[in-house]
């Protein structure tokens, strides 16, 4: 049959196009053109061609790499004395985000700050840090920061902006100026100049961390609205009802300190203090408890009262063992003991106030008469503020660095009332959620960039000064203020000066303060009555009236974020939160009953409904949190400017109330899954360690009975008998170290799991960001991480062997596991079966006992990292430095200004090559040439590492254990010589990294 | 050639080199002379004009020796106790501007300076001398071989002639022989028609295996050594924004290294000085070998607030950590062991090679003075048990305390 239907394969060859027709019948299209413009027909690029670009291409190339590119050298044109290219400058100066304050050292470089250091001359940090603190230097090099003075979103010159900001002032009958706590007397001083020349001006404070429930319980209690002075250190027995003191509470690096004092043991020393938390989440505090309780947020108050009449001699209503167990401790400890309670409800704060006086706490423990100011907020007249800003009877606001819209539960109710005011100015450093609704945005510099102080507490004094120029255009807030208070100097680094010339120093050298950058005032003690004027009846009775009611829901701070204020820091964003150790997000946190119950998995995306108000946030199950209960990590969800993605996580402020003092707790949660998944980026999935002696833990009691009962000591099997591991060993000879031998010792007992270490070594050396898929897929870099591991409740079969044991229950961590942190990084070992797997020799061990790394010498082939038992390497998968478009989360490698911050005695490690701790060898080359110099042999101490000198508890010495003198041979050898410990000893690869193992105050 | 001619040839000569050995005598006082004036006087003297202080032009001749030396040893002595009245009205014409006092000089390095003068003043002045920078980007190769390149082009010219005779010689002879062939043995006229067939031996296996193997051997040969200098960058000597002369300063006026380069004895970097460290001195000195130029090029930079942009001369990567202190203070290592003679270059050049190999050598060969030093105590004792267990042998090397470890560099 003939087929007459005919086939085309488009238009063209119906038509007969002609620019088909000359393709039809070639099987094969042209090369692609190598010439952007090829002429006519046949001039295409052939082979040739292609192969003489080829060839010049290459040669163009090597003859252009043969040639050195000029590089220029350009000195100062008028060199400041004090500064030496090449030599670091340390200048004393403080940390005050809001309330939060640390003394600190800024190390700079060419006058750039590139490392926060601990002030050690401070009483009140004494040396420690956060992770918070560390971080904040890289905040300075934000480029989302506001770099001029702006009026609607469009830049304006400051002198234009003063003259109309004044011309407004003038105008305005009621001055609103809303600022976080203050903690800066001059700043004070500087408000009350403003107010003589405004007089309508009203200064309202106010904490997104309110701790206005405290500071009314005390107004009530003693007749002062202050923070009283806690000292953990005297305290034998601690009790913490939903407060997490050591990560977020008040001022965790001053409590930490102090605690972890209380916690050390050694040769002399045998006695520790004793943790009771009773919490709704697991906080860092918890996770360091002896003995933990899970409650739901609503029984705080019930608990503390129940405590009130346990000491008082009464009977709880709460059957609780753990909480008699807390009583019976604290009766025993009178005026030695410590409770403490997270609430913001003045009810419960009374109550507390009444437990720690009746156990005679006040004098010792927590010094009334010594207040402190870290916060100073009042959530009722904030909230006096909203009203009167609704009811339009203000006129003009200033923010002086507050962003209530954001962090204030009302603050949707701000946002809508903000426009209609005469003048409304931010001093916030970016375009915020306050700060773009206002008409005026004149940033204030960044606290490296300023002149100020801060006075922590009565009699403490803390200067801080700048430590470089402002980087961008902006103006000191006090000099602002001081401009359009209309006075004579608005320098304010001279107001400072005279400031405390005339009301601080009395009569003693500022330059010594400015050099010390703290002062201690002699007290003059006045006396606080302490007769109590509080109704306790009434406090009790509030107390009762709170209800448990359905599924309750605590919003928290992380160590990390804490409310947000560095929320753009990429460094915070990537530090893994010590108990989730979750990044770059917030979620929900719910029990594993809860999640088993209602079908929920990790990272279910769900919708939490509460006081009206719903957020969506992905399910992250969470060993410890009290059932029927969940918890939000608060400072998410905020509008970051100038980064590609400007908001992570979800706001979770807006679930808060705030009718009275702000109330953290939610009841009548309800929460519906939406069918959405989203990964959670987890830097430690395994939770538990499967029964290894990895961690070596036990109880005080035990310890004493026998302190090397619970120590792990491995034998190996040899045809000749069983040897101790060290006994037996591939290596003939050992390598000499004759003049150091640089060893760490890190004591379990003191690390609470803070994390300072981790963002002070990324700041140290130069570790990248990158970003949360690549964390997703494991590739995190951080050099020292936080292993946080929870207790199981399951019991292997047998002791010892791993077939039909039941290692699959050991997976499974229990409703209210014990926690312990274990810092890991290279072990540095002697034995390292990294080196001797390295085809090129890129990682060698030196002389001093450090196991080097070679980045020019490393090709990459992982070996390395597959045969380090510890899995402390880490590869650069990709070039994460100059390679914004792939990497704009890490800005301190990718953008003009974020470069600043890098270490310039540190190597950017290009891609393809492995790193890991290098025991921050470029500190240890430093402390030695400074004693071949000075030619004395190397003192204990002169040198340390980032991570140790971060540590707020000196959970971790470093020194030379060739010197018996340093201490870190004594603790080893000497004070905790039964608890010192290689991990995975069994192995010989005999580390130069000591753990001194976990000693916990209970019953096992 | 006539023995009387050859004899007057002679003693011409004789007499030429006695004179030339005499005038060496002659100017071993003046060179001495220009060396001290150059190296204490020029900042403030010239000789045909007056600078900060007088020109000294003819100084013999107004002012007796005496006086000279009595001034340039302390001409305050002279001017505030002895009042001698030239000096005062020359202290007052210039300003009041105390003259540095050379208490050292010893008599005949006064008199030498003054031959100088004396010798310069009949010389006309000279106008500025142009610098002669290398051309950009040229390095400038050292000339000290120039002489032996010489003798070389010699040589070769030298053979080249002979080659050429004696080829010309043995065209003759054979053209000769051949004509008389008939004349000649077989065996010799095998000789005189011998041919040489080039292409035969040109087509030859061995011929051409060797030759290619040659040329394979030459060709990875000068690709190693090319490979092994990329990024070497030894005698790079570039052009200087403004031509500083580290001959004039270093060598001459031996001013010393620290006192521009901040850093050297105290940091990693051993520092470029700020232009108010060169100002120091030029605020005064207006005037150098080279003329007025230059340095009213540097004033000009600092008074407009324009930094100088030198051009880099010695680079290590970013990936090798050097510490000037280390060698300089620690080490106890003079400056010129890795720039070279510094003193002597008026453009600076890279006399090192700077790799890792020229590193590694330097600590292996070089002992460290650990004496009196409290940090090499443990070293030091660790050395000698070794000696003594014949593990090492002499005096401890950098390399023997971990000088040649990774990580003392590579960080």
């Amino acid at each position: 049959m003939e087929n007459k239907k005919t086939y085309w394969r488009g238009v063209e060859e119906l038509t007969k196009d002609p620019e088909f027709l000359k393709h039809a019948y070639s099987e094969f299209p042209e090369f692609v053109p190598v010439k952007e413009q090829s002429g006519s027909e046949g001039e295409g690029t052939n082979r040739r061609d292609f192969l003489k670009l080829l060839g010049f291409g290459i040669g163009a190339v090597s003859l252009a790499a043969c040639e050195a590119p000029v590089k220029k050298a350009i000195p100062y044109l008028d060199k400041p004395e004090e500064v030496e290219p090449g030599i670091a400058n340390y200048y004393a100066s403080t940390f005050v985000d809001g309330g939060d304050y640390c003394s600190i050292l800024v190390k700079t470089r060419e006058g750039r700050p590139i490392k926060i250091e601990g002030n050690k001359l401070s009483p009140v940090s004494a040396g420690g840090t956060s992770a918070r603190v560390q971080a904040s230097v890289l905040s300075l090099y934000d480029s989302g920061r506001t770099q001029s003075f702006l009026k609607a979103g469009a830049t304006i010159t400051k002198e234009k902006a003063d003259a109309e900001i004044i011309a407004a002032l003038a105008g305005a009958s009621q001055i609103r100026i809303v600022s976080q706590t203050i903690l800066s007397p001059s700043t004070k001083a500087v408000i009350a100049q403003f107010k003589e020349k405004y007089p309508s001006t009203v200064h309202i404070q106010y904490d997104p961390s309110s701790a206005s429930g405290i500071l009314d319980a005390n107004k009530q209690s003693f007749g002062k609205r202050v923070l009283p002075s806690y000292d953990f250190s005297k305290a034998k027995t601690i009790v913490s009802i939903g407060a997490d003191f050591l990560g977020t509470w008040i001022s965790p690096v001053e409590f930490s300190k102090q605690f972890a004092a209380g916690r050390k043991l050694n040769k002399s020393k045998k006695e520790m203090s004793r943790l009771y938390a009773f919490e709704s989440n697991l906080s860092l505090t918890g996770s360091n408890a002896d003995y933990r309780e899970p409650v739901l947020p609503s029984q705080e108050g019930l608990v503390a009262l129940s405590l009130l009449k346990l000491v008082s001699g009464g009977t709880s209503s709460i059957k609780s063992a753990k909480l008699k167990k807390a009583s019976d401790d604290l009766l025993a400890n009178k005026g030695a003991s410590l409770v403490v309670a997270g609430s913001n409800d003045v009810n419960v704060q009374i109550i507390v106030n009444e437990i720690n006086k009746v156990l005679g706490n006040y004098g010792t423990t927590v010094d009334i008469n010594t207040p402190s100011y870290y916060r100073q907020g009042d959530d009722a007249e904030m909230n006096k503020f909203v009203d009167e800003l609704k009811a339009k009877s203000i006129d003009a606001v200033l923010f002086l660095n507050a962003n209530p819209v954001y962090d204030h539960p009302r603050g949707a109710e701000i946002k809508q009332a903000l426009g209609g005011l005469k003048l409304s100015v931010s001093f916030n450093d970016r375009k915020d959620e306050t700060s773009e609704l206002c008409t005026y945005l004149t940033p204030d510099n960044h606290y490296l960039e300023s002149w100020g102080d801060a006075m922590p507490k009565k009699g403490q004094w803390s200067l801080i000064q700048p430590t470089i120029n402002a980087v961008y255009g902006t103006r000191q807030a006090q000099e602002s203020l001081l401009i359009w208070a209309g006075a004579s100097n608005t320098n304010f680094g001279d107001f400072v000066a005279s400031y405390w010339n005339a009301n601080v120093l009395s009569g003693a050298s500022f330059n010594k303060a400015l050099h010390d950058g703290v002062f201690s005032s002699a007290s003059s003690s006045e006396e606080t009555s302490e007769s109590s004027t509080a109704d306790i009846s009434a406090a009790e009775a509030a107390v009762l009236a709170v209800k448990a009611g359905g599924l309750e829901a605590k919003l928290y701070e992380k160590v990390g974020m804490g409310w947000g204020s560095q929320a753009g820091n990429p460094w915070l964003q990537e530090f893994p939160d010590p108990i989730s150790k979750a990044t770059w997000d917030n979620y929900v946190a719910v029990p594993a009953s809860y999640a088993s119950a209602n079908g929920l998995k990790q990272g279910s995306v769900v919708t939490v409904k509460a006081n009206g108000k719903e957020i969506s946030l992905p399910v992250l199950i969470q060993p410890g949190q009290a059932a029927n209960s969940v918890s939000i990590a608060l400072g998410y969800g905020r509008k970051i400017s100038g980064r590609p993605k400007e908001v992570i996580g979800v706001n979770a402020f807006a679930l808060a109330s705030a009718t009275g003092s702000v109330s953290y707790n939610l009841t009548n949660v309800t929460i519906t899954p939406t069918g959405e998944f989203r990964e959670i980026a987890q830097t430690q999935t395994h939770d538990t360690i499967m029964d290894r002696p990895v961690v070596q833990e036990t109880t005080l009691a035990q310890f004493l009975k026998d302190p090397m009962k619970h120590r792990f000591q491995p034998m190996i099997t040899t045809p000749d008998g069983k040897k101790k591991p060290h006994e037996v060993s591939l290596w003939v000879k050992e390598h000499e170290k004759p003049n150091h031998l640089w060893q760490m010792a890190i004591d379990l007992n003191s690390c609470i799991g803070c994390g300072a270490c981790v963002i002070s070594c990324q700041a140290e050396n130069n570790v990248p960001v990158v970003g949360r898929d690549e964390v997703i897929r494991r590739r995190e870099m951080h050099w020292i991480r936080i292993d946080r591991y929870y207790s199981s409740d399951a019991e292997t079969k047998e002791e010892g062997k791993y077939f039909g044991s039941n290692y699959d229950a050991l997976e499974v961590a229990s409703d209210n596991p014990q926690v312990v942190f274990m810092p890991m990084l290279c072990q540095h070992c002697n034995h390292a079966p990294c080196e001797t797997v390295c085809p090129v020799a890129a990682t060698t061990h030196s002389s001093e006992g450090l196991n080097q790394m070679a980045y020019n010498r490393c090709f990459g082939t992982r070996y390395c990292a597959n045969n380090c038992p510890y899995k402390v390497r880490r590869f650069n998968w990709f070039k994460y430095f100059d390679n914004e478009e792939r990497f704009p989360e890490n800005i301190s490698m990718n953008t003009e200004m974020g470069r600043m911050v890098l270490n310039p005695d540190v190597t950017v490690r290009s891609r393809g090559v492995m790193e890991k701790c290098s025991m921050c060898v470029q500190r240890i080359q430093e402390g030695k040439l400074a004693a071949k110099k000075a030619k004395t042999a190397v003192k204990d101490g002169a040198i340390n590492v980032a991570c140790a000198t971060a540590c707020p508890t000196d959970a971790i010495v470093f020194g030379d254990v060739n010197d018996q003198e340093s201490r870190v041979y004594k603790e080893k050898m000497v004070e905790n010589k039964e608890r010192a410990y290689a991990v995975l000893e069994e192995l010989n690869v005999q580390p130069n990294i000591h753990y001194l193992s976990k000693i916990r105050n209970n019953e096992a | 050639m006539s023995f009387r001619a050859l004899k007057i040839f002679s003693g011409c000569f004789l007499l030429v080199f006695l004179l030339n050995s005499i005038s060496v005598f002659a100017q071993a006082d003046l060179a001495n002379g220009k060396e001290l004036f150059e190296g204490n006087c020029t900042a403030c003297h010239a000789i045909h004009k007056d600078k900060v202080g007088p020109a000294l032009k003819d100084i013999k001749k107004r002012r007796d020796l005496t006086w000279i030396k009595k001034f340039i040893r302390n001409s305050q002595n002279v001017i505030k106790v002895e009042k001698d009245p030239y000096a005062v009205a020359l202290y007052a014409k210039y300003n009041n501007t105390e003259m540095t006092a050379f208490p050292s000089f010893k008599d005949n390095e006064i008199e030498n300076i003054v031959a100088y003068i004396m010798d310069e003043s009949v010389k006309t002045p000279a106008g500025p001398v142009p610098t002669t920078p290398s051309p950009e980007g040229q390095p400038q190769v050292n000339t000290s071989g120039g002489n032996d390149t010489l003798i070389l082009i010699l040589t070769v010219i030298t053979l080249v002639l002979v080659a050429v005779t004696l080829i010309v010689f043995l065209t003759v002879i054979r053209r000769y022989l051949k004509d008389r062939e008939d004349k000649l043995a077989d065996e010799d006229k095998e000789i005189v028609n011998q041919g040489f067939d080039v292409m035969a031996v040109l087509r030859h296996k061995a011929f051409i295996i060797v030759v290619s193997l040659l040329l394979v051997g030459a060709g990875v040969r000068s690709l190693w050594v090319g490979a092994l200098s990329i990024g070497v960058e030894q005698n790079y000597a570039p052009k200087q924004p403004i031509p500083f002369s580290h001959k004039l300063h270093a060598g001459n006026l031996k001013i010393d290294c620290g006192y521009c380069h901040t850093g050297v004895y105290r940091g990693k970097q051993a520092n470029i000085p700020g232009v108010n460290i060169c100002m120091n001195c030029h605020s005064a000195v207006k005037e150098g070998p080279s003329g007025k130029e230059n340095i009213a090029a540097l004033v000009e930079a600092y008074n407009n607030k324009k930094p100088i942009q030198w051009v880099r001369v010695h680079n290590l990567p970013d990936l090798s950590y050097f510490n000037h202190s280390q060698h300089t203070v620690a080490g106890g290592i003079e400056c010129v062991k890795c720039h070279g003679e510094i003193d002597t270059m008026s453009v600076v050049r890279q006399a090192s090679n700077l790799t890792m190999g020229w590193c590694i050598n330097c600590h292996r060969e070089t002992s460290v003075n650990g004496k009196d030093n409290a940090y090499y105590d443990r070293l030091l004792k660790f050395h000698e048990e070794e000696v003594k267990k014949g593990k090492r042998k002499g005096e401890m090397k950098a390399v023997h305390i971990g000088g040649t470890e990774c990580s003392k560099c590579h960080y």
